[in-house]
């Protein structure tokens, strides 16, 4: 009885989860009447569109990244080595973006970064990227922060940074060359994670008026039929390539741990 | 933990102890001055608009301006959605869970599951509804495959993915993994022990978890509720992309608003944002506070 009621409820899960999934492939291989093929694909991989504003995405999810990197790792290091006391402080505003809409934040940067103050930062279409990118890195702050600090916490913060300090290492070598390689692993999870929420991003992009992937794939989707369910298969796929590359780098690192 | 306060005496005693005291404070001072600016004043920047006149000066007036019919019920429909979709997505979320821990599932499915939840709970926004307008919309999968097998038209019955309950139905493909994610460790959790001592005094499965189990994870599952709740209530991109600009939810209208003061008053527009965050604010806190408690036992 209890064993049929758990797989009763595990295959409507399942059913539910891979519907959508069967649907939108089906659908973005109809294309071409009467049969199936990748039209779809090829007409949106060939679009400019398609092109510019993906990588434009990409390289903005590569900037969250490393402004992300520098400035969760050294602040989450920091706290446990020297300012414990700041912790609860330091985790209660990494979980703000949590709390606060992605809507809400990117409507106070248009008004506080706006042309007539101080730093006008949405007049120009670079200051407006950095914006953007400052936006995509509040939203990874709490995965990136929770990420690292666990990293951490693995790890004999006191005494690296002693034996480092004691072979003459400056705070830039220590975080450089011991504490990041120590972390590489919730690095590169939070880091994944990151490029996984920041390629599709819709609001903040639309919002800042920058030609992002989120707010192309709406466009398209309120003009064409079969192009979206293609592009949501491709959204799909990154998505899924970034869990997995987390898995992958985490089971690696456990990996080396046991042969060590 | 047990490390760094070891090694801090020393590194104290090096830079000299007395001055080290505020300086210590410096080395965040990166973090908080980033904190401060993409974060804290653009949120403050809203929650003062919220509260000043439009020539300057205080009022309560954008407050209770909010009050019109429109307005009020978008903040419905949207508390109403969030709800729906936290009190759905948990108890089939928990469902699973249970499934997977207590049902005697082969192991081997409880892998797969986990992963396939952290992609579905990110797999949100833009391509999540192009994936439920390919699948349930009016040309997609289910409605042709019905239509051409056995002749039945949905739109007929009233089903529509461009709906209140096709909304629904969307925004459960991240919320059920979400739970799932949170609750399956919250069940790991629960000790053997308690099972086998409700067992030995007589009790049966229910009144196990009727009087042991669900009092336990109560504040887990009541925490989680919020946090299921705060991220539909703050979700734009999944309803903007399945039913467009004109859905009467409060994160559509602040979009459209942000975009052209639909609204006629920009300071509305502050105050709707600060309900948002009100909203969220009350529903995360509570999270917060029962996550706390519930950590207590499930250690």
């Amino acid at each position: 009885m209890k064993k049929f009621a758990a797989w009763a409820i595990f295959i409507f899960g399942v059913v539910y989860f891979v519907l959508p999934l069967i649907g939108m492939t089906e659908f973005s291989l109809k294309m071409r009447r009467g049969v199936y093929s990748f039209d779809a694909y090829f007409k949106v991989l060939a679009d400019p569109q398609f092109q510019a504003t993906f990588t434009y995405s990409i390289m903005l999810a590569l900037a969250t990244i490393l402004i992300g990197v520098l400035i969760v790792v050294p602040t989450a290091y920091w706290v446990r080595l020297k300012v414990p006391e700041a912790r609860p402080l330091v985790e209660f505003i990494t979980l703000l973006p949590l709390v606060i809409p992605a809507i809400v934040i990117v409507f106070g940067y248009i008004r506080m970064y706006n042309t007539s103050s101080v730093l006008p930062l949405t007049g120009s279409a670079f200051g407006t990227d950095i914006l953007l990118t400052m936006g995509y890195v509040t939203l990874a702050l709490p995965y990136m922060y929770r990420s690292v600090d666990t990293g951490l916490r693995t790890i004999d913060v006191g005494t690296l940074t002693e034996a480092a300090q004691s072979l003459g290492a400056g705070w830039v070598t220590i975080l450089g060359r011991v504490i990041l390689p120590n972390v590489l692993v919730a690095v590169l999870s939070g880091a994944f994670l990151t490029f996984a929420i920041v390629i599709g991003e819709f609001t903040m992009a639309a919002l800042l008026n920058r030609p992002a992937f989120g707010p192309y794939m709406q466009i398209l989707g309120a003009n064409r039929a079969y192009e979206p369910p293609a592009l949501a298969v491709i959204a799909f796929a990154i998505t899924w390539a970034c869990m997995g590359l987390i898995q992958l780098v985490t089971r690696f690192a456990g990996h080396e741990r046991a042969k060590a | 933990m047990a490390n760094s306060t070891t090694a801090a005496p020393s590194l104290k005693a090096r830079t000299g102890s007395g001055v080290a005291l505020p300086w210590r404070w410096l080395g965040l001072a990166p973090f908080f001055l980033f904190a401060l600016l993409f974060l804290i004043l653009p949120t403050m920047r809203i929650v003062i608009g919220a509260f000043e006149a439009q020539g300057g000066g205080f009022t309560f007036q954008n407050i209770l301006d909010l009050n019109t019919d429109s307005i009020r019920s978008a903040y419905w429909v949207s508390i109403e959605l969030s709800v729906t979709t936290a009190l759905l997505g948990g108890l089939i979320g928990f469902g699973m869970a249970w499934a997977i821990v207590f049902g005697n599932l082969p192991k081997r499915l409880r892998g797969p599951l986990m992963t396939f939840s952290g992609v579905a709970s990110n797999f949100a926004g833009v391509p999540l509804a192009f994936a439920f307008i390919a699948t349930f919309g009016p040309a997609g999968m289910i409605a042709v495959w019905l239509r051409t097998e056995y002749g039945i038209n949905l739109r007929a019955y009233g089903i529509n993915i461009l709906s209140y309950w096709g909304l629904v139905a969307t925004y459960l493909f991240f919320q059920i993994p979400l739970m799932i994610l949170i609750i399956t460790p919250a069940l790991d959790g629960l000790k053997r022990e308690w099972r086998e001592a409700a067992e030995v005094l007589g009790a049966t499965a229910w009144q196990y978890w009727r009087m042991v189990a669900l009092p336990i994870l109560f504040p887990a599952l009541l925490g989680t509720f919020a946090l299921l709740f705060a991220n539909a209530f703050g979700a734009v991109a999944t309803a903007y992309a399945l039913t467009g600009p004109q859905l009467n939810i409060v994160p559509i209208k602040l979009f459209a608003q942000i975009r052209g003061d639909v609204l006629g008053n920009p300071n509305l527009g502050y105050a709707l944002a600060f309900g948002m965050i009100v909203i969220t604010g009350i529903a995360n806190g509570v999270y917060i506070w029962l996550r706390t408690r519930s950590e207590r036992w499930l250690k």
